[in-house]
Formats: C-alpha cells, structure tokens, sequence
C-alpha cells in the first residue's frame, strides 16, 4: 500500500526529526495566569485552592499537538496516495484525442488536459504530436507544443465517432515515442489495433472520464406513436433522462413540442419512451434532443419518415358494389394508408382540410369554381396527382389547348397496346432517365403497360416527362406550377390499362414524390442517382448549422451512411432532394454504443484518480481541526473555558450547523410571544408614540401603577407592555395608556378599523393629553389638537365630565378627584343615558353597563406614577406633604379606573343589594 | 480623576432632583421654611409647641396672657425646639474607591462623591450645617459646597481607608461613605470616639456589583488597588462562594456594629442609580429623633 505513498517534498520530512525538541518546549509552560485589580483583595486572603492546578502541560494535550504539527508537516511535504506516474518517458510524444462527438459534453475539459499535457511536454523541450481520431487518418508530424496547442485550440469536437483506427495504427510515425490517449470511453472499431500500435512505441497513459456517455438514437413511428431511444455504454445506476422534441410552431418560431421522459434502470444500457402526438404538433417536429447534454449524439434530427402526409383521394364514376379491386383507388389506397392520412369527402370540402396532396383518378370534368381552387391549391405547395382512364381519354379536357390542372395537352382517344385488337404487344418501361425524380429506381421487367393516354408532342414535353414506355411515349409527365406540381400518370390507378400499380415500383415512385414517406430506412439503392444537398447539419455540439455551403452528397453514399453512421466530410444533418428529406443521424438506428475495455496492464486514468488523491488536503485540514481542539482544551485547562464558551461556542455552532438553524429556530412568531406574553396575566399597555422619552415615561408610569395594584389589591399585573397600534393585536389588553404628545402620527385606516373594534369590544383607552387640561377649558395646545385629529378617527360615544356618582369615584376607593401630576377636576367619560335619576334612599344613579371606553384628561397621570425598578418615585409631585398626598391620589385615582376596567360597575350593582335582598324576603 | 466642575454639575443635578426634605415630615408639611428642626419637645424655637401651668421659676414674661385670661391659672407658651443639625462628611480617599468593575459604571469613588456632594447639598440647602471631616467645623450656606467638592475630591495614597470624626461635634450627625472593604479597627475606634460625643449618622457601603458577584474564573493574580496586596489562586471560580460568605460576614459585622451604636447602615452598588440611597440617606438623617 505504502509503496504508492509519495511525497512531492520529501525533504520538508525532515522537519519531522524536530518533535521531541517540541516536548521538551511545550511541556515546560504552564498556563498563564491573569493579574487583575481587585479592591475587595483582602477578603480573599487566607482562602485555600481546592486542588491545585498542574503546572506542566498534560501528557495527552501534549500528545494533541505533536500530533497536529506532525499532521502539518506531513501534509505540507505533499503527499501522494497510488500517485500517476508524473512522467511520460522522454522524448517524442503523441497526443491522441478521440474527438469524436461523445467527447463533445466535456470537450474543454478535455482540451484543458490535453493542453497541460502538451505544455509539460513543452516545457521539457520535447516534439509533440497531436491527432484527433476523428480525422481522416494521416501520419502524425511531431512538432513544437505551442504549435500543437495552437491546433489544439483550433480543435472542435466532430460530430461522428472515430471510424478507422487500424489506419490511424498504420499510420503511426517511425521510431519510439510515447503516447498521452484521451479517450471517450467508447469502443470503437480497430481501437484494440491502435492501443496496441501505442504501446509498441513507448510509454502509453490513457485518461477516459468517468462520465456516462448518453446517445439518442433516431424517433420512429411504432404502433401510431413517436418512439425514441436512450442508450448509454455501460449500465450503470438508475437514472431519468428527459428527451425534449422540438420544431416550429405555426409562426415559425423553434419550441419545445414534446417531452419524453426515460428511466434507465439501474444495469440497463438503454430505455425507451413512445408518446402519442396528433399529426398536426408530429408533422413539425423535425428534433429531438437529450435535455442537458451537448453532443452530436444527443440529437436526433427528424425527416420525412415521421410525417404523416394528408392525402384525399377522389375518384370518378359510383364505386361498383364487389369490384373492389377493380375500384380506382383500391391500390392506392393501399399503397398509401399505412403511411399516410387518407382523406374522402368531395373535392371542395376536401380542400379545407389542406392536404398534401390530392389524387384525382380518372376524373375528367372540374367545375370552374374546383378549378380555381385546386389551381390555388397547387400554386400554394400542392401536389396533384392525377391517373388517365376512360373518363379522362373519353374526355376533352386539354385537347385543343393545356388544361391548367394538366401537365400536358392530350391527343384524342388513348392507345391501346396489345390488346386483342392490337398490333403489338404490352409495352415495358424504359430505363428513368436523369433528372427525373424516379432516376434509380429499377426497373422491373414485368411491369407491361396495355393502354394509355397520349400526350400531344408540344416543345416541352420532353421536359415535363419523368417517366416514359420503352418506345419513348411519356407515361408520367409533371408540370411545376407555382410552388406546387401536378402529375399526369398516362395509365390507370387500378390494373385495368397496367400492372404497375400491381408492382413494388408503384409504391417508391409514390415515396419519391413524396406523396407517402417511406417507413423504415431506404435502402442505398432506392436512393441511387439522386443527389441530396444538406440543408442543415449538426456540428459536434449538435447545434445545428445551415447547410448551404455544403456539397451535395450521392444518394448512394447517404443511403450507406445511414447505416454506418456519418463520417468524415457527411456529418450528421437533413438531405433534401425535391420535396423529400432525409435525416442521417449521428446515432443510427442500429448504432451500438459499446464501453472501452483496455487490457488489465493500462492503467486509467480519470476514473481512478479518485484513488489517486494528494493526502496534502485532508493531512493539513486534521492539523487545523487539532489546532482548533487544542485551544478549547487550552481554554479548558486554564478555566478559562466556560466564560469563553459563552461567546463562542454559540458562534461556532452556529456556524458549524447551519443546517439545523432553521430547525431550531422558534416555533412561534412574535406575534405568537406577544400574545403569551399579554395573556399570561393581566397586563397594562400604552400606546407608543414613537418619542422615546415618553414611551419610557409611560412604561415607568404603568409599572408605578402596577406595584401598587400588587400591594393593594388583588389585581396583580405583570410588568407593563408597549403596544404599537399599527401592528399589534390590542385584543389582548384590557387597559391602553395613550398618552398624546405634539405632532403625533395619526394611525392609519387599518389601525382605526382596530382600535374601534377594541373600544366596541369592551377595551378602554386613557387618553392624556398632559397639558393640565389646558385645552379642556378653551385654550388650544398642541397636545389637544394632536388629541383631537386622533379621536376623529374613533368611534367615541358622547361624553361628559364625570359626574360625582360616577363608578370611578368608588370602584375600589371613595375618591372625588383625579389628580396625576396637574389636579385639574375636568375628566371626560362617556355620558350616562338621560333621564336617569337617582331612586329614592339611592346615593347614584342606576349606571349603564359596560365600561366607558375612553377617558380622557390631563393630569399626566404617568409622571406622578412613575416609579423606577427599585420602587422609587422618579418625578416629584407638587411640593412636599402636599405633593405626597396628590401621589396618592393619584395613585388611587389608577387603582380604581383599572378596577373599573376589570369589573364594570360591579361596585354600582352593590347598592342594589338591599333592595334584592328585600325583594328576595317578599 | 474627578472633575470639580463635573463633580460639582452631577451633584447639582441629583440635588435639584429632590425636594427639600427635612427631618420631620409633620414639619415639612406646615412650613417651606427651611432650617431649623423641630425637636418634639419644648424649647428654642418660632413654632409653638404648649401650653403649660406656669411653673415656679418662669418668667413673667414667657406667660401667655390670652391663654391664661381663659382659665384662673397662668400658663406659659412653649415653643418647640428648633436647632439645626450638624454633619459631618466622611468619604474613603484611598485608592480601593477607584476600583470600577466595568467601563459603564462610575468607580466607587465617583459615586461616594456624588451621593456626598447631593446629600450635602439637600442638607445646605435645608439650612443644615455641613462640613467635610478634616475641613473643620460643619457650616452652614451654600458657600460651603466649594469647600466641600474640593475636600471630596482629594485622593489619598493608601490602599484603605481609615475614618476618624474628629471634627464631628457633639450630638451632631456623621455619615460615612466607604467600601469598608479594609481593616475594621480604624472604624471602630473613630466610631467609639464618636459614640462618646454622642455623633449618630450613617455608614454607606459603596461597592462595584462586581464586587458582590466574584464573577472570575481561572489561574488568576489579584491585586489591591495600590498593589500592595496580592493574592493568587489556582481556580478563582472555586473561591466565589466562600469569597461571598466572607463579603456578607464584613455586612452583617457592619450592621452589628452599627446596631450597637444607633447607626445605620446602608449597602449601595454603582450598578444602579443614586438617588434611593440618597433619598434614604436624607431620611434617616432627618427622620432621627
């Protein structure tokens, strides 16, 4: 195990032999003791320490630190665990990159590797070589590193994967060298023959990415739904791929049309997933790609083989009832239904539905209004398709002149070739010749032709024939009109006039015009002599590139390289030929993706380096954490542990769980603690009015008042609560002390819509205007206008100066006036209903229930409560025994409004009973 | 370290603060007068106290004549006693009063200056006579509160203090603002001088709360405020309960001492405000017999 230790400064290990010097240093200190000044010194004199501290430094705190600075040493020499070996040989060395699409996700890390590579190689003045595989096979020149790394940067990923490697391992130049591999992880052909070829040569690494190399192979059609695969080259744990289809919507801007999700089982190299689209969103998809990943094999572009074409069928004549396949379109029908979306219906209706393409069999005679529509139709993309037959030869459609919905004029009559009244025998089909759409196409020998229409030998009718007999008379002529065409088959659409329709040809010269799509891949040689030019190819990102530029490329060739995959100079992209496309994927349908397996003797890079890890990281993290340890126990043997603890620790749990803060965090919210805190007990609130002074003021006096309900009665009020209008909930308090400084904020309407709810409820506010009751006898202060904009806004009852059979003047004390600091007589509360009069013997009036929601006065009631924590009054009231006398007053004055808070006019009911008792007696 | 004009402002401010308290509140109440203090018994005084019998050997002039032309006897008009009172200020000098526990708290010393100074500036200004032990004979006016800043914010060199109340005079008040946290003889003897003079006042004990709570952990050195004194321990938490048992033996001594000698005695922490002690103070000056 030890052997694959390395250090990359082994001499720093030296430093290991200074150690037992540290021993001897550190278990020689004692902790330090702290020198404080303290005048109560000789109190402490004579006093024993219980246990004497060790003055040396405990073994194991010792052992704590030797072992921290040996961690550090060790760690700062660099060590190594199963290190790569850090040489590649001298001399030569090669730089082999795959460059193929699979190395396209993580290419600029590749690059990065391969460039460090190349610069280490530089810096030893060594001749490097680069080759991506992807590449035509060429001997590799070996040159300077910068000019290999400028290449390098130059480098893109190619959207196929390396093909040929025998040829790179033939290629390979003279003499010894060493050899740097990055490889993809892939198999590929010849790849044995070329790690074989590299390690005859010298020294080979091989660095291959544990990443999973992901491909998707071409959508298809199964069973009606679009169907796409996932592979990957080794089965590795469970995942979920999402696969997105994308195409143009209506206005031609490129969305995401359909969503796949795929799960790879855990072991399982592939998955698939098939979804069910309408034709409409299925005939515009025309991509599909593996959501989060960059590579050419990634995407899959989609042709024609996903399309469903609309196709309306007309014919002429009533269908014969049992002639089934004497019918017009029975073999078209059955030529197109499996890959195509049959229309009926009659011909003006038909068109509403824009279909692809219209075929007219044998019909001769179109209306005007048909006739414009179907020539719009076609001028706008479409293609007819019309079959000859006796209602078309009877005819005189196109005779004299071209019909506009024929591609050529049509001589009397048909011909008959044959037949028992006939001279010569059924004529075969000449070879397609070029140009035409069909050219390729085989010719069988059993396709006979028995009768046909002619077409009149204009100037251009050899253009316009793309198929003829062997005896040189157009079969099928075709006229571009607009952006669409119109084609002419001279013969029937059922066996009557040939047996074309009977034949496999039927159905390619149907596909190669496009009126069905092909299913499944066409063969090379169904795609022989034509010539598809690119219209969009992929790089090795697998962004899509215009591919204009491009040479076209034989049918021939892209037909083998749909099997095969694209190589170089045929990327992967869409082939259009005419209206047809076809799309060569970079993952084909039979593509393999098979995993790398290099002999037991390579070593691998990338993968293992996991195992390959620099121990410097981990060594130095030890010593720090035994550092840290070492203060605490620090700390802890000069007790100063508990003191420092209580600053830190919680800063450093904090810091070391943040995970757990939002679980520790309180369950309640401040306005759940405002709510037990004001419902544990009776609690006496003011109203902050945001000047500090006076909230402190209001607090001080509302504490006054609560220590001596305490004392005297039995209210006992826990300490007095501030209370923000705007924000708290006031429900919670029986009693609110607002005092009215100058210059108050209003409350808001919200705030209103509280407090009335409050006052209704059953809440009473003391309002203090603290003037003297200045304003009450005329004179406008600041503090009653403030007083005034404030009750505006509440919903006050009537109020009058409290008469002296008020419940006030006798909840708890007999009391006829209301002083706090100033003694004005006048307090305001809300107005006895009228014509209430004293019964008789009754020293009051029957009071109304319920408690006055406001009072309101003057007399600054907090300052003559005020009390300090200790019990002390904090302002002076008046002057001496006098002063003393009106504290009390006021005092009592509290005791019995907050009494009357509590209970009402419960003192009220008392008076009544003598006379309950005497009614009870009755 | 203590500021004359600041020292002087602070008392100033806490003076104004309370209301002129005189001994006897029954006093208080009738008159604004400020000064003298009726003594509950008959004597020098303007208040009137009696009316007696006349009595074989008062003057003719002491009977009052509308009184006795009520009944068939003379009767003598007594007047309550009035005598201001005089007191003696002691404040500890020495360097253990500069001990401040925490930066947000005045030393020791500032404090005991500034409930001096406020106590002897309600005094004044209730006509008392004040003086500073060492200053001479108490006096009254407020010409006496220079001379009495000046005397409190002397310092002295030694680690504690020792109070003598030469200059208390007979029958006259004395209070004494200390740590009490040196040796108690000194203490005792001058309270055993002024117990034969018949001085009865107050002992205030200032002390930091840091004092009261011991809250030192670990190997730590503590010194006297002069440095004269040290004391190490290995594990200072360790000493805090008997530290504290000590603390509160050196009260209950205080009080014991005071009990014996018709004293009182107060404990007053700089972590809280001056004025209770100072309105105690000015009411167990005033509310003595």
């Amino acid at each position: 195990m030890f052997s694959a230790l390395t250090f990359a400064q082994p001499l720093l290990l030296l430093a290991l032999a200074g150690l037992p010097i540290l021993w001897l240093i550190l278990r020689a200190i004692p902790p330090a003791a702290k020198h404080l000044r303290f005048a109560a010194v000789m109190l402490l004199l004579g006093l024993k320490d219980e246990e004497r501290q060790a003055d040396r430094t405990p073994w194991w705190l010792l052992a704590l630190r030797i072992v921290a600075i040996g961690a550090a040493i060790v760690g700062f020499a660099g060590p190594t665990f199963n290190p790569a070996p850090a040489t590649l040989g001298s001399g030569p060395l090669l730089v082999v990159l795959d460059g193929g699409w699979a190395d396209a996700p993580d290419w600029a890390a590749r690059r990065g590797k391969a460039a460090e590579i190349l610069a280490e190689a530089g810096r030893a003045a060594r001749p490097v070589a680069l080759i991506q595989l992807s590449d035509t096979p060429q001997t590799p020149v070996f040159q300077t590193a910068d000019a290999a790394i400028a290449r390098l940067n130059a480098a893109d990923p190619a959207p196929w994967l390396p093909g040929e490697m025998q040829a790179w391992a033939q290629a390979l130049p003279e003499g010894d060298f060493a050899s740097f591999w990055l490889s993809d992880g892939l198999d590929h052909p010849g790849r044995d023959d070329l790690r074989a070829a590299l390690a005859a040569k010298g020294d080979l690494r091989v660095y291959q990415s544990p990443r999973v190399v992901l491909a998707l192979g071409p959508a298809k059609i199964k069973d009606g739904a679009v169907t796409v695969r996932v592979q990957r080259p080794l089965g590795g744990p469970a995942s979920e791929v999402q696969v997105i289809g994308r195409g143009p919507d209506p206005s031609g801007i490129d969305r995401e049309l359909a969503r796949f999700t795929l799960t790879l089982e855990q072991g399982a190299t592939g998955a698939e997933a098939s979804q069910s689209l309408p034709p409409e969103l299925r005939n515009r998809l025309n991509r599909f790609e593996i959501s989060g990943v960059q590579s050419a094999g990634s995407v899959s572009l989609a042709d024609d083989s996903l399309k469903r074409r609309k196709v309306a069928i007309l014919a002429g004549g009533a269908a014969k009832e049992g002639l089934t396949l004497l019918d017009q379109t029975h073999y078209l029908r059955q030529a197109l239904a499996p890959s195509a979306e049959l229309i009926d219906g009659a011909l003006t209706d038909v068109l509403k539905a824009s279909p692809d393409v219209v075929i007219l069999a044998d019909i001769a005679r179109l209306t005007t209004g048909e006739t414009d529509a179907l020539a719009d139709w076609v001028d706008e993309g479409g293609l007819l398709l019309r079959f000859a037959g006796p209602r078309l030869a009877a005819s005189d459609i196109s005779r004299a002149e071209e019909d506009p919905l024929m591609p050529v004029r049509l001589r009397e009559g048909g011909r008959e070739i044959g037949g028992a009244m006939s001279w010569g025998a059924p004529r075969p089909l000449a070879p397609f010749p070029e140009g035409s759409p069909f050219h390729g196409l085989a010719v069988p020998v059993d396709v006979a032709v028995t009768e046909q229409v002619l077409a009149q030998p204009d100037p251009d009718l050899p253009q316009r024939t793309i198929a003829a007999l062997a005896d040189g008379t157009p079969l099928v002529t075709r006229k571009i009109m607009g952006d669409g065409q119109i084609v002419l088959f001279h013969v029937t659409a059922n066996a009557e006039w040939s047996s074309l329709p009977l034949s496999g040809l039927f159905v390619q010269m149907l596909e190669r015009l496009a009126v069905s799509s092909g299913s499944g891949l066409p063969k090379p040689e169904t795609l022989k002599g034509q010539t598809w030019g690119p219209l969009r190819v992929l790089d090795g990102y697998g962004a899509a590139q215009s591919g204009e530029d491009l040479s076209g490329v034989d049918g021939e060739v892209l037909g083998a390289a749909l099997t095969k995959g694209p190589a170089p100079g045929l990327p992967p992209g869409v082939y259009s030929e005419g209206a047809r496309s076809l799309a060569l994927n970079a993952v084909g349908d039979k593509t393999v993706l098979a995993p790398a397996v290099w002999p037991v003797s390579q070593q691998i890079e990338g993968m293992q380096t996991t195992a390959a890890r620099a121990l410097k990281g981990p060594l130095l993290a030890l010593a720090l954490g035994l550092t840290l340890l070492d203060i605490f126990a620090a700390l802890w043997l000069s007790g100063r542990l508990p003191a420092f603890a209580r600053r830190a620790s919680a800063v450093l749990l904090l810091a070391l769980m943040p995970l757990h803060v939002p679980l520790a965090k309180a369950q309640t919210t401040p306005a759940d603690d405002l709510a037990i805190a004001a419902t544990d007990g009776v609690v006496l609130a003011y109203v902050i009015t945001g000047d500090a002074a006076m909230d402190q003021l209001s607090e001080a006096g509302l504490l006054g008042l609560s220590d001596r309900l305490t004392e005297r009665t039995s209210i006992e009020p826990f300490a007095p609560m501030g209370v923000n209008v705007e924000t708290d909930e006031l429900a919670f308090f029986p009693f609110l002390y607002w005092p009215v400084t100058p210059g108050q904020a209003l409350p808001s309407p919200a705030a209103y819509d509280r407090l009335n709810a409050y006052l209704r409820s059953g809440g009473m506010i003391l309002f203090d205007t603290r003037d003297g009751d200045l304003s009450g006898s005329g004179a406008a202060t600041p503090e009653g206008d403030t007083l005034r904009g404030i009750a505006q806004g509440l919903d006050i009852p009537p109020l009058e100066i409290v008469p002296t059979d008020h419940i006030l003047t006798r909840s708890f004390y007999l009391i006829q006036n209301f002083p706090g600091r100033f003694d004005s007589p006048v307090l305001w509360v809300e107005a006895a209903p009228l014509q209430q009069e004293a019964a008789e013997g009754m020293p009051f009036r029957p009071q109304n229930d319920g408690v006055t929601p406001v009072v309101i006065g003057g007399n600054d009631w907090a300052s003559a409560w005020a009390t300090d924590e200790y019990g002390a009054a904090l302002y002076p009231i008046g002057r001496g025994e006098g002063g003393e006398r009106q504290r009390e007053t006021a005092y009592r004055f509290g005791i019995n409004l907050i009494m009357h808070v509590l209970t009402g006019n419960y003192k009220s009911d008392q008076v009544h009973v003598p006379a309950l008792l005497e009614r009870l007696g009755e | 370290m203590i500021d004359l004009p600041t020292l002087r402002a602070e008392a100033d401010a806490l003076g104004q603060s309370l209301p002129a308290l005189l001994a006897s509140a029954e006093r208080l109440s009738s008159a604004l007068a400020f000064g003298e203090h009726g003594r509950k018994r008959a004597g020098q005084g303007a208040d009137f106290w009696q009316y007696r019998p006349a009595m074989p050997g008062d003057t003719a002039r002491n009977i009052d004549w509308r009184r006795s032309a009520k009944s068939d006897a003379p009767f003598i008009r007594e007047r309550e006693w009035q005598a201001s009172q005089a007191v003696t200020l002691w404040v500890d000098p020495s360097r253990s009063m500069a001990f401040q526990g925490a930066k947000s708290r005045p030393s020791k010393a500032e404090r005991a200056a500034v409930l001096a100074l406020a106590l002897a500036i309600a005094l004044l200004k209730g006509g008392e006579r004040v003086g500073v032990e060492g200053q001479g004979r108490p006096r009254t006016g407020m010409t006496q509160l220079g001379p009495i800043a000046q005397a409190l914010a002397a310092q002295h060199s030694a680690e504690f203090g020792a109070p003598s109340l030469n200059d208390a005079i007979s029958y006259g008040r004395a209070v004494v603002i200390s740590d009490f946290l040196g040796d108690l003889a000194p203490l005792q003897a001058a309270m055993a001088v002024a117990a034969d003079k018949g001085v009865r006042g107050l002992m205030v004990q200032i002390l930091d709360p840091v004092e009261e709570d011991f809250p030192f952990d670990g190997r730590t050195v503590f010194q006297s405020m002069g440095g004269g004194i040290a004391f190490e321990t290995q594990e200072a938490g360790d000493l805090r309960a008997r530290y504290q048992d000590r603390l509160a033996a050196r009260k209950a001594e205080l009080a014991q001492m005071a009990r014996a000698l018709g004293w009182h005695v107060s404990c007053h922490h700089t972590g809280t405000p001056a004025l209770p002690t100072l309105l105690w103070a000015h009411q167990a000056l005033g509310g003595a017999p």
